[in-house]
């Protein structure tokens, strides 16, 4: 087997992203359409690729393609797909409809299923950048816009802060051990004792880069900024397959090369871990702009994710990824609904917009209902679930403060989202919205479905997580 | 396995909430199918749930009408349903109070029909999945499912300050609630099941156990709910709709104190005897305090409310002298209960839906009137002071009974409750029936329709048959009762050797 072929969903998705390209500026008509559904078409097909691909370690060691980083690039790519398709009709009422959106949407995934395939500081470092250029580009899309290209300049500003920071530890790290590579590192520690502090200090280096990336406290400030500056497709696509690379890629990084360091890097995640929690549930409180309250959301369950990280063991890694499967899910539903959100063919995201939606538009309250109750946590909806398994994870590690301060937190973060419902529902209605694109029905449909009948087939999900989370500790 | 007839209706009502949702035509159309659907779906589960009545068998104190399938084999945790004798009559009462909700909200709802009725529905798969639940996960499942359709039907149906009621509703259950997670958590490490009846004689480290007991107590307490912590049950039942406060005294209240018998007090043998004193002394505050607050209401709505919690107290009381008339009174107090305060808050709702208040003082003199509701009223009244011969007789008798074996001075205190509930109770009556009627829109008043006859009907049966012949429920967890009273006097004196070995 040649071991090029390992790459061969990320090299399909490359060579797709090139020929978009050149389409995308030969076609003069709906070049946009076109060039999405080759997007999507070339997420499909890469998925697939994915699923029945090789698997093994490959170009010198550089780079791995194992069930873990399977688990993470089918999630990835079912993120970028439903960015997509929310895009299309998102960008087009807001005019900034451009054929090169997909190719960046595209690039960026490339980005990101390299980053989770990284077995290598510098892969990972490669995978990092290819995805973070393609997302500051992303996130100023709207160029005409005061607020998208705000968002963009912070978002550079602090995101090649971030890179700085992590590059200074992996240089570190490097320093310190002779090398880069993760199988090596693993075996070189293989006895905590003989990581001298200049490693160590590396590797909070690395863990912090990793945590502004996901948006884990105290590196979560750009979120809510990014979040409501940039267009809402863009923000949709934020939320969900960037969070699951950098998760998994911190997944990896903690736990593969630097695993037995678990004594060292334990506290500093339970602390980031409870800081997102109980920042994510209060900060929340006080928003009016929904896309910021779901910033906040968004940080806040980081931090129940970052808590199975804390455990750092098979259990706890399985339960970050049914974690990010069943986040991804929600949050690209309760964005379908947010951009449906629109009056007179304006986009409104004030949360008062929502009020008496259920007298207007009872399928969409009842989705968005269901999305926000899922985020809080309440059982038989998907969230609950994913809750339970990082819990279970950190109950069975002993970390009880982490357990209690989590459960707490949650019971605060049900009272802004019940408080959405609340608007829905127990307010006067104001004027009605435009009507919905299919695609959005699309979407918020089949992710609503999808989160409120996880209870009766969690298997599928779970098995693959623990496959995937035992591949990394071999 | 034989039929699946809990999951059958567990499960029925949410076809007809799926079949509501086929509805299509005008308001009025949609409005009155639903009313239909919604109430011939209860009434069908209401008659399927009567086979279990009939085809319990009372002698064994074991589950029945097992069904167990593979959820999460991997994790040892099942979709497992059952009902025991301390269970069965619980989903009976959820069932029976489901259809009278519908029937009493007929007329009361004119907004929403068919949302209301979806969410009815939805209360009904919930409690009742919650009653026969035999594993935890699904236990804790429905448990806290509950508080989706609640916090709808308060804050969409309710009254003024509805939106404060429901959420302080919301957030109170659902802090003890997650407290109860880690408890589940840690039990479900230590056991590797989830499997209720296993977990019924898994023994739990004493230390262990105290820290599991205040998760559960934590989470049972508010539900119960149990003074210090009851403040959101007078707000959620003066602002939900009549039938919302219904459910809420008639079953959910129950939740609480079926999770004490069904975990805290089988799993936790140890915990629950060091803590009794101290869920004795809540109980007993809760059965003087409130009943003196609910002697001061202006609120119809909130009286009956303050009076739950003293009922409630004497049912804590009873559950947690872990004698055989202590836990029967408990288990027997919680049915009456759930059949008289039921009842009570539908009185409520007739004159509410005619007069639109339930300010006490805007009332007086209805027996002229209404002399079919006056009937009605006093029956009701006289059960939830514990008249012999009504349903509050029998569970309060015992309580006292059960109580006096363990003190003196706990059966006096829990049965002042009676003689404040006489009280509060009889001057709620004697403001609202007697005197004469001042007021101009009471001169006009209807008496009961042949619709809430048909409400009151099956209340009035078995408010009285509760009283006159309690064996026929009684009978049912004699088994059940005296099987748990066994191991967990077998379990003390295990610990008691244990700790005696030790010395």
């Amino acid at each position: 087997m040649n071991n090029w072929m390992i790459a061969l969903p990320e090299i399909v998705l490359a060579v797709t992203g090139l020929a978009i390209l050149i389409i995308g500026v030969l076609r003069k008509q709906d070049a946009v359409l076109v060039c999405t559904m080759l997007a999507i078409g070339g997420f499909l097909v890469a998925g697939l690729l994915v699923l029945n691909g090789a698997r093994g370690i490959g170009y010198n060691g550089q780079f791995v393609a194992d069930s873990f980083s399977s688990f993470n690039k089918i999630l990835i790519l079912v993120g970028a797909s439903l960015a997509a398709i929310l895009s299309l009709d998102f960008n087009h009422q807001q005019k900034i409809e451009r054929f090169e959106y997909p190719v960046l949407l595209l690039l960026a995934t490339v980005g990101m299923m390299i980053m989770v395939s990284a077995s290598n500081l510098m892969t990972l470092y490669l995978g990092l950048e290819l995805q973070s250029l393609s997302l500051y580009v992303l996130a100023a899309f709207a160029r005409d816009d005061l607020r998208s290209s705000e968002a963009g300049l912070k978002y550079f500003v602090l995101g090649g802060l971030a890179s700085g920071l992590l590059l200074y530890g992996i240089s570190l790290v490097y320093g310190f051990s002779g090398t880069m590579d993760f199988a090596r590192l693993a075996t070189l520690l293989t006895n905590p004792a003989v990581a001298s502090p200049g490693l160590i200090v590396g590797v909070v280096f690395v863990l912090v880069g990793l945590a502004f990336k996901v948006s884990a406290v105290p590196f979560h400030m750009w979120t809510p900024d990014v979040y409501e500056g940039a267009p809402t497709s863009v923000t949709v696509f934020f939320a969900t397959a960037p969070k699951v690379a950098a998760m998994g890629l911190l997944l990896r990084v903690m736990c593969s090369p630097f695993g037995h360091l678990l004594a060292a890097w334990q506290s500093l995640i339970v602390i980031v871990s409870i800081a997102s929690m109980v920042l994510g549930a209060f900060a929340a409180i006080g928003q009016t702009n929904i896309k910021r309250l779901m910033a906040y959301s968004s940080i806040g369950h980081m931090g129940y994710a970052l808590a199975g990280l804390a455990v750092g063991t098979a259990e706890g890694v399985r339960g970050v990824l049914v974690y990010m499967t069943i986040y991804v899910i929600m949050t690209a539903g309760t964005f379908a609904c947010i951009i449906a959100m629109r009056r007179q063919g304006r986009a409104v995201e004030q949360i008062s917009d929502l009020s008496g939606l259920a007298t207007n538009d009872p399928f969409l309250a009842m989705l968005l209902a269901g999305f926000m109750f899922s985020l809080a946590g309440i059982p038989l909806l998907a969230g609950f679930f994913a809750k339970l398994y990082v819990f279970l994870a950190a109950v069975q590690g002993g970390l009880w403060t982490l357990a209690v301060v989590g459960v707490l937190s949650s019971v605060v973060g049900a009272f802004y989202y019940i408080r959405i419902i609340k608007v829905m529902y127990f307010d006067a209605a104001a004027g009605a919205f435009d009507r919905r694109a299919p695609s959005l029905s699309l979407v918020a449909g089949i992710t609503g479905l999808a989160t409120a009948l996880f209870f009766l087939f969690p298997s599928p999900v779970v098995d693959a997580a623990n496959v995937a989370a035992h591949a990394l500790f071999r | 396995m034989g039929f699946p007839l809990l999951s059958l209706i567990t499960w029925l009502p949410m076809v007809g909430v799926i079949f509501m949702l086929t509805i299509r035509g005008d308001e009025k159309t949609v409005a009155s199918n639903a009313r239909w659907t919604a109430l011939w779906t209860s009434l069908i589960v209401m008659l399927i749930s009567l086979v279990i009545w009939v085809k319990f068998d009372r002698s064994s104190a074991g589950f029945q009408f097992v069904e167990d399938v593979a959820w999460l084999p991997e994790y040892k945790v099942g979709y497992k349903m059952g009902v025991d004798g301390i269970s069965v009559l619980f989903v009976l009462l959820s069932t029976v109070l489901t259809p009278i909700c519908i029937l009493a909200s007929w007329e009361s709802i004119q907004t929403k029909v068919r949302e209301f009725m979806i969410a009815f529905l939805i209360l009904e798969t919930m409690m009742v999945g919650m009653f026969c639940a035999l594993d935890f996960v699904v236990f804790y499942m429905f448990f806290e499912a509950v508080l989706i359709p609640m916090y709808l039907i308060i804050g969409v149906w309710g009254g003024p300050r509805r939106v404060y009621a429901a959420v302080k509703f919301f957030l109170y259950t659902l802090t003890g609630s997650v407290l109860m997670l880690l408890a589940l958590l840690a039990m479900w490490l230590q056991a590797g099941t989830t499997d209720i009846p296993t977990l019924m004689h898994t023994t739990f480290a004493a230390g262990t156990q105290k820290w599991l007991f205040l998760a559960f107590f934590a989470s049972f307490a508010v539900k119960v709910p149990m003074w210090p912590v009851h403040t959101w049950l007078p707000d959620a039942h003066v602002e939900a709709p009549t039938a919302g406060s219904v459910i809420l005294a008639g079953v959910l209240l129950k939740m609480g104190a079926y999770g004490f018998i069904r975990f805290s007090i089988p799993m936790l043998p140890d915990a629950s005897a060091y803590f009794a004193p101290f869920v004795f002394t809540l109980s007993v505050v809760a059965v003087i305090y409130t009943s003196l607050v609910a002697l001061a209401q202006e609120d119809m709505k909130k009286l009956i409310a303050y009076s739950s919690v003293a009922h409630m107290g004497v049912v804590t009381i009873g559950l947690f002298t872990f004698n055989e008339q202590g836990i029967q009174g408990g288990l027997f107090m919680m049915l009456s209960h759930g059949v008289v305060s039921a009842a009570l808050f539908l009185i409520v709702g007739v004159i509410y839906d005619r007069i639109h208040t339930r300010e006490i003082a805007r009332y007086g003199g209805l027996a002229d009137r209404m002399p079919g509701y006056a009937l009605a009223f006093m029956l009701f009244a006289m059960a939830s002071c514990g008249l012999p011969g009504t349903a509050g007789f029998v569970g309060e008798f015992l309580v006292i009974v059960g109580a006096l074996k363990i003190n003196f001075w706990l059966a006096t205190l829990g049965g002042a409750g009676m003689i404040l509930g006489a009280a509060y109770t009889l001057y709620l009556y004697r403001r609202v029936i007697f005197g004469r009627i001042t007021r101009d829109d009471l001169r006009h008043i209807m008496d009961l329709s042949p619709r809430e006859w048909l409400v009151f009907a099956p209340l009035i049966v078995l408010t009285l048959w509760m009283g006159i012949y309690p064996s026929s429920f009684t009978g049912f967890w004699d088994a059940s009762v005296a099987a748990m009273v066994k191991q967990h006097t077998a379990a003390l004196a295990e610990s008691v050797k244990l700790a005696g070995g030790l010395h």
